[in-house]
């Protein structure tokens, strides 16, 4: 179930609107409605929602519609702004003891919330920073969990300490410190039972293990998925236990996370970092700008915006382009251009990150990036004067493209085809845009002008 | 399950003596809070409010008893629901990672054993750490056999094998843990896909059972997960896991509705006989009692 944007939602609204003037407070009622309806779906704490509404509400009345903002967008502008400052304008890490001191960490949280990856994960973080962390098995009750942590531990390549399910989480604590001293491991992190916040056992326990050895960092580990729920989550670790910071797992998925909101708002303390998966690498920073506009159903377009901007080759763009708006575009700049497109992390890498298509049920990923693969094939399949001329390809060189890129020569065909049409286009387009703007107008982005035809049809231009 | 949703309700009901606008508005409040979500919660306002107006009655009293009757109709489990309990079943269960997968198949094992039946379970989670051993663990301590392959196998082959022991030890149910990988519903659909034309191969005969679990203290996402899993195979039922928090498992009045899902088990704890089958009018009721 693909949330609708927040911005298309609030565009419907003020369609009738004009662009000019303030808005008035009739506006700004029916919008608001839409945003406490986009916050509720997110999972924003309800209570949260309410006073947030009133806020932005008393902000906007009155709000000048700038210039070169549609009313819909205006009140989003304020929406993302208020939202921005509730979830804090800084990026906070975990800081650890300088190297020749030990840093006990422990995780907390539910069961289920991620704790043992997400402990594996963060080991291997301060590994690769010159760390020696150990993996210690608190976990006791679940069948399985210190399996789990020491195959995790494996694959990061972290030491792991169990002393087995047999032992009291408190003294293993203990004894995982006397360990990590006389072995030289600076940073402990210890991962205990999950419970539910209203078993009052493993709290005492939690907070047992907190009197027994010198916890730095406590971490509470929270679905991002969780409901209304996660406050109460949080308040009571807070209270109960106390906590220095949270980190929000499984935000791979198409979740709108508004519990980290909630939490934020609630507890005052950090989201470290974002849990993105399975695998043990994909702990990511995290930016409360950015959950912001997640949590609106707005995508993440600054990481989008991020991501081209480090990974498209500007100057090869414009050379292409320069080329393409003269008429020339050979198999090489084609080439180029899905080379660029790769390098942003595939199609479906740069469609999650775009607004309203985060949940992406229907376009066919897979096939789609196989197709491309199967194009690469046969332009690789080309001589480099073939490539620099495409006119030269006559029947036999098919024939030879398509044994070498082992695609049957109907591909070859089709490909040669649509590469023509394109071409035919490209020039048409070319001559427009010489007499229109001179040469290479599209600036350093052009690069990406091919995609435009994915989104929309699904289908290849080529 | 007397819980805060409960509490809340009640009280709403208490204090409110005409149902009015605020009092509609208050009701409204209380169902978002408990993750029931803003659409279903529309829906049923929408549908209660519109009874109430057909039968002409305005007190809260009146407009309880509707609500209650709207939602016992709409949880509803009929006992046929659990055929497969007593026939030679087949039993997928799928969900994505921490929502009480393994546990909820190691107690539902247990409860058919109790029950005099023979199980075999199917560890083809074969991509998560430790999901092998869980399951194994939950096998030796009910006293079940496993068959399981090596971290990373092939799901389908462990699903082979297990087909093969099911058939030779003419057991009753077979239960298939799977991966809880969510990354796409293509892969998703693959793998489910791959392990359903084993069956057919094998034991086409059985009865089919998918069942698909979720975590009372998801919000609104369990939405989109069981949309998911419903495109990607065909569910029969609902697991609800974690009822035993304060969370308001709201969630699944959102999964009937919207989807039409049954809930047929909640587990309510870590023992192993913590999972219990559904029962809508305790549910219903609860939401009511003091």
């Amino acid at each position: 179930m693909a949330f609708e944007n927040l911005t298309d939602r609030l565009t419907n609204i003020f369609s009738n609107l004009g662009h000019k003037g303030k808005l008035t407070e009739d506006d700004v009622n029916q919008a608001l409605r839409e945003v406490r309806m986009a916050l509720l779906e997110a999972d924003v704490n309800f209570k949260l929602v309410k006073d947030f509404i009133t806020k932005v509400k008393a902000k906007a009345i009155g709000e000048e519609i700038l210039s070169s903002l549609t009313p819909a967008q205006t009140v989003v502008k304020i929406v993302n702004e208020e939202l921005t400052d509730m979830m804090g304008s800084e990026t906070t890490e975990i800081v650890l003891k300088p190297a020749g001191d030990i840093s006990v960490i422990m995780m907390v949280g539910l069961q289920g919330a991620g704790k043992t990856t997400t402990a594996a994960k963060l080991a291997g973080k301060f590994k690769s920073s010159g760390r020696t962390p150990v993996l210690v098995a608190c976990d006791i009750y679940r069948p399985a969990a210190i399996d789990q942590l020491r195959v995790n531990a494996e694959k990061v390549n972290v030491p792991f300490f169990s002393l087995g399910d047999k032992v009291d989480p408190v003294e293993i604590a203990r004894r995982a410190i006397a360990e990590a001293k006389e072995k030289h491991y600076n940073v402990v992190i210890l991962d205990t039972a999950g419970r539910l916040q209203i078993d009052e056992k493993l709290m005492v326990e939690l907070q047992n293990i907190k009197k027994a050895v010198p916890v730095q960092w406590t971490v509470l580990t929270v679905d991002a998925m969780t409901g209304q729920e996660a406050v109460n989550v949080a308040e009571t670790f807070t209270s109960k236990v106390g906590i220095d910071g949270v980190i929000l797992t499984k935000c791979d998925g198409d979740t709108r996370g508004g519990a980290a909101l909630s939490i934020k708002a609630m507890t005052g303390k950090p989201i470290l970092y974002l849990g993105m998966g399975e695998k043990l690498d994909d702990l990511e920073q995290f930016h409360p700008d950015r959950m912001a506009g997640r949590i609106l159903g707005m995508g993440d377009v600054l990481s989008l915006i991020e991501k081209v901007e480090k990974n498209i080759d500007e100057e090869k763009s414009r050379e292409s382009m320069g080329k393409l708006t003269r008429g020339k575009f050979d198999y090489n700049d084609f080439m180029d251009q899905m080379d660029q497109m790769t390098k942003l992390g595939g199609l479906g890498g740069i469609l999650k990150m775009l607004p309203g298509l985060s949940g992406l049920g229907d376009i066919d990923m897979d096939d789609t990036e196989k197709q491309l693969g199967k194009v690469r094939a046969i332009i690789q399949s080309m001589t480099a004067k073939e490539r620099a001329n495409p006119d030269l390809i006559n029947p036999s060189r098919k024939r030879r493209i398509a044994n070498g890129a082992g695609v049957d020569i109907a591909e070859v065909n089709r490909i040669v085809k649509q590469f023509e049409q394109m071409r035919k286009m490209m020039k048409q387009f070319g001559g427009a845009m010489r007499s229109k703007h001179g040469r290479g107008g599209l600036g350093g982005l052009g690069g990406l002008g091919n995609l435009g035809g994915f989104g929309r049809g699904g289908k290849f231009p080529f | 399950m007397a819980n805060f949703f409960s509490k809340l309700i009640n009280n709403i009901f208490q204090s409110n003596e005409v149902a009015d606008d605020d009092f509609y508005e208050s009701l409204e409040d209380a169902m978002i809070m408990s993750d029931v979500g803003v659409n279903t919660t529309l829906k049923i306002i929408d549908a209660v409010r519109t009874e109430a107006d057909r039968q002409g009655v305005n007190t809260t009293r009146e407009v309880k008893k509707i609500l209650r009757d709207y939602l016992y109709e709409l949880m509803r489990v009929d006992d046929s629901y659990y055929d497969f309990e007593k026939q030679k079943s087949i039993i997928s269960v799928i969900g994505v990672n921490g929502v009480g997968k393994t546990t909820s198949i190691g107690k539902m094992a247990n409860n058919f054993k109790v029950k005099g039946k023979r199980v075999i379970l199917a560890a083809a989670d074969t991509f998560r750490a430790g999901a092998i051993e869980q399951l194994k663990e939950w096998g030796k301590r009910i006293d079940v056999d496993v068959i399981a392959q090596r971290e990373g196998s092939d799901p389908a082959a462990v699903v082979f094998d297990a087909l093969q022991s099911f058939k030779s030890k003419n057991a009753d149910l077979l239960i298939i843990d799977t991966a809880g990988r969510l990354h796409n519903k293509k892969n998703l659909m693959q793998e489910l896909g791959k392990i359903n034309r084993i069956i057919d191969k094998e034991f086409a005969e059985g009865y089919r059972e998918t069942l698909v679990v979720l975590d009372a203290t998801t919000g609104q996402n369990a939405m989109s997960q069981a949309q998911i899993f419903k495109d990607a195979c065909e569910v029969t039922g609902i697991i609800l896991t974690k009822m035993d928090g304060t969370a308001k498992g709201g969630i699944a009045l959102a999964v009937q509705s919207e989807l039409g899902l049954p809930v047929k088990y909640i587990g309510v704890g870590e023992k192993a006989s913590d999972l219990r089958r559904f029962d809508a009018r305790e549910y219903v009721d609860s939401i009511f009692e003091d």
